[in-house]
């Protein structure tokens, strides 16, 4: 068991309406020196959230206290760049456990299913009804059931779909990892590499 | 059926499918680094399991090293603790460890092909995007999350799902001063960072074919930017000739045995791709960047598009605009330049140095740029020496650091001051990316070299009388 499982989530949102938020906003790399997973939620958005002098910004949407919940809502293509778990680890530390999107770049994506992250993949439309509505109402809260891989956006009702393969929904659900199922198919995975071309 | 070269190897290393799930994949060759594995060491310990094929992982200091005095001990208490984890845990577990002061340390995705550990047909991963440079020999490479290194140490294998298809061809010839890194920032800025995100691309058509290795590198290492899993590029006799006689590299029977793996690895004829694009490569120009994501690229002698005329959101554009200091419709040709930086893991090989000495040869360095030329490995370093490019750089005013990943992602003290602009042939441009408040353009060596003699950004082209491109 590696992280605590998802079921449904019912909370506010922070809305990030930035395209292309990359690794390096989320965790930027002279923070990536740590030897154990500890302290990464506090330099989430490091040097968006705060000046050079440790003094947090206060036009980041992180400092500003309307502003909370478990849900993070970010533009299209959020989480491009860099392979680093760290940035996905920022993210859950920091205390989110979904991150809504319109697109996602893919080791991000992986990474956050690797760590009991949930990525949800909304259309552009949904994404900006979102946005409408967390900014008309910081108060507004969404519901994000995975069983049913559904997203509702409470206040009004509207809601759509999302994608998620089922093996990936079992161990979301659970809190199990890939570790696990591996370790179980070890003799199998020897066998396979005798048979290698290389 | 017919398959794509991405299929032959995928399938070749497929220990199971599972249904409405990911494949399990089994990695041939896992290279890991002082950042990204420490955790997944961490966790082996907790679940108390062994790491089970040790002599298929290799280990290297890199991200974290300091690119001058390598030989004292390193200053920053958590860079130094850092290091010294990757070497105690390669050291229990019996992996190859190639540290700091080491004759093979250098940057992962340098010394793997320059080892031979680089193989065509081969999965190949590591904790570090950029892996997809090794899809140059025809290998199956990605970067993987530190979730995942752990389950390779552990098991040799990580689940995925099978990515998309995609074929990118590139015809024609290139014009004077075009290297292969501005065909990767040309093929970028069509498709946009997210442009390939969920596809395998192979690269394909007369460009890659005439390239050698080392551009093949430089372009694959650039297939992440445009958000693709990997790149590669069917092996041929440039792959052979350069694999053949590496440390790692098969000899005598297994050399022929794997040759004959090898010439089956190509795309079959009629097979298809989910998607396919052609561009013309005499088009291309050199390129540089002038935004914060590698998408942000255009022929140097453009101006800076109009928020208009670039997909995606205004906001973010002008935020980006903003943070590099430009405007919309600005010339990039003759923007101030305070640091040139060359080196990475997509240009500092030896042929990226002889690309930058030919045009600072004879030419002094500008007073106002301060220059870190970084080579990726101790065997490039040697190279640099031996071919007199070093005595170039001496007598143009340029000095060469040790190697390391350095400004690439400045986790060391290699930082470019906040907002200072730096031409950069690394990969990134993003925001803070090169030290907090950088200001980045990507280019090539060339444009580097253009950059840091003028001190402005400069048309490599207009000082280029008789190239000799390597
Ligand atoms: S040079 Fe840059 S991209 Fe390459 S391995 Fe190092 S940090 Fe990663």
């Amino acid at each position: 068991m590696a992280y605590d499982n998802f079921n449904i989530l019912k909370s506010t949102a922070v809305p990030l309406p930035i395209e292309n938020v990359d690794t390096d906003q989320l965790i930027p790399a002279r923070f990536l020196k740590a030897t154990e997973r500890v302290g990464f939620g506090d330099n989430l958005f490091r040097d968006w959230r705060y000046n050079a002098d440790n003094t947090p910004k206060q036009d980041f949407i992180l400092n500003n206290p309307v502003y909370s919940g478990k849900i993070l809502v970010g533009g299209k293509n959020f989480g491009s760049g860099s392979s680093r778990e760290h940035a996905a680890w920022a993210v859950y530390d920091y205390g989110f456990r979904c991150v809504v999107s319109s697109f996602f770049a893919d080791i991000f994506r992986n990474n956050c299913l690797n760590i009991g992250v949930l990525p949800v993949q909304v259309s552009p439309e949904f994404l900006e009804k979102i946005f409408t509505a967390v900014f008309a109402d910081p108060r507004a809260e969404l519901e994000v059931n995975l069983p049913e891989q559904t997203i509702t956006l409470l206040s009004t009702g509207e809601q759509e779909s999302f994608e998620i393969s089922p093996y990936k929904k079992g161990n979301m659900t659970n809190g199990f990892d890939d570790i696990d199922y591996l370790q179980n198919i070890k003799t199998e995975i020897q066998e396979f590499a005798l048979h290698l071309p290389l | 059926m017919s398959k794509t070269l991405f299929d032959k190897v995928w399938d070749t290393h497929v220990v199971k499918k599972i249904e409405g799930g990911p494949d399990v994949l089994f990695i041939d060759r896992h290279l890991i680094h002082e950042v990204t594995s420490p955790v997944a060491f961490l966790g082996l310990k907790t679940r108390g399991i062994k790491v089970l094929y040790p002599e298929r992982t290799f280990a290297t200091a890199d991200h974290n090293t300091p690119t001058i005095n390598q030989h004292l001990p390193v200053a920053d208490p958590l860079s130094a603790k850092q290091l010294k984890a990757l070497e105690t845990n390669s050291n229990e577990y019996g992996i190859s460890y190639w540290g700091l002061g080491h004759q093979k340390n250098g940057i992962v995705h340098v010394v793997g092909p320059e080892y031979g550990i680089t193989q065509p047909g081969a999965t190949i991963v590591c904790g570090d995007s950029h892996t997809s440079t090794h899809g140059a020999f025809g290998a199956i490479a990605f970067g993987i999350g530190t979730s995942e290194v752990e389950m390779v140490l552990s098991t040799q294998c990580i689940m995925q799902p099978k990515a998309k298809s995609m074929r990118i061809n590139v015809i024609g010839k290139l014009g004077l001063g075009v290297t292969p890194k501005d065909v990767a920032l040309y093929i970028i800025s069509k498709l946009t960072t997210s442009g390939a995100t969920g596809y395998f691309v192979e690269y394909a058509g007369e460009v890659f074919e005439n390239m050698s290795m080392e551009g093949r590198m430089t372009v694959c290492n650039l297939s992440i930017e445009m958000g693709a899993r990997g790149g590669m590029i069917a092996p041929d006799e440039t792959t052979f000739n350069y694999v053949k006689g590496r440390e790692f590299s098969p000899k005598g029977e297994a050399w022929d045995k794997a040759m004959a793996y090898w010439l089956t690895l190509k795309t079959d004829a009629d097979a298809t791709f989910d998607k396919e694009l052609t561009f013309d490569g005499s088009t291309i120009e050199p390129m540089i960047t002038y935004g914060t994501n590698p998408g942000m690229g255009m022929g140097i002698s453009n101006h800076i598009p109009d928020a208009e005329d670039v997909e995606g959101g205004v906001t973010t554009y002008e935020k980006s605009l903003k943070y590099m200091g430009f405007s919309e419709g600005d010339s990039i040709v003759g923007k101030p330049v305070d640091f040139v930086f060359v080196g990475s893991c997509t240009n500092g090989r030896i042929e990226d140095f002889r690309a930058f000495a030919s045009l600072v040869k004879g030419r002094k360095k500008a007073d106002n740029v301060t220059a870190w030329l970084v080579p990726g490995s101790h065997i490039v370093e040697a190279q640099i020496k031996e071919e007199g490019l070093l005595d170039i750089f001496i007598e143009a005013g340029f000095t060469l650091r040790q190697p390391g990943c350095s400004a690439c992602l400045a986790m060391n003290d290699d930082k470019i001051p906040a907002g200072k602009y730096a031409v950069s042939t690394s990969n990134r441009n993003f925001e803070g990316r090169q030290g907090p408040g950088a200001r980045t353009m990507l280019a090539s060596p060339l444009v580097a070299a253009a950059a840091a003699v003028t001190g402005v950004v400069t048309d490599p082209r207009t000082l280029i009388h008789e190239l000799e491109l390597v």
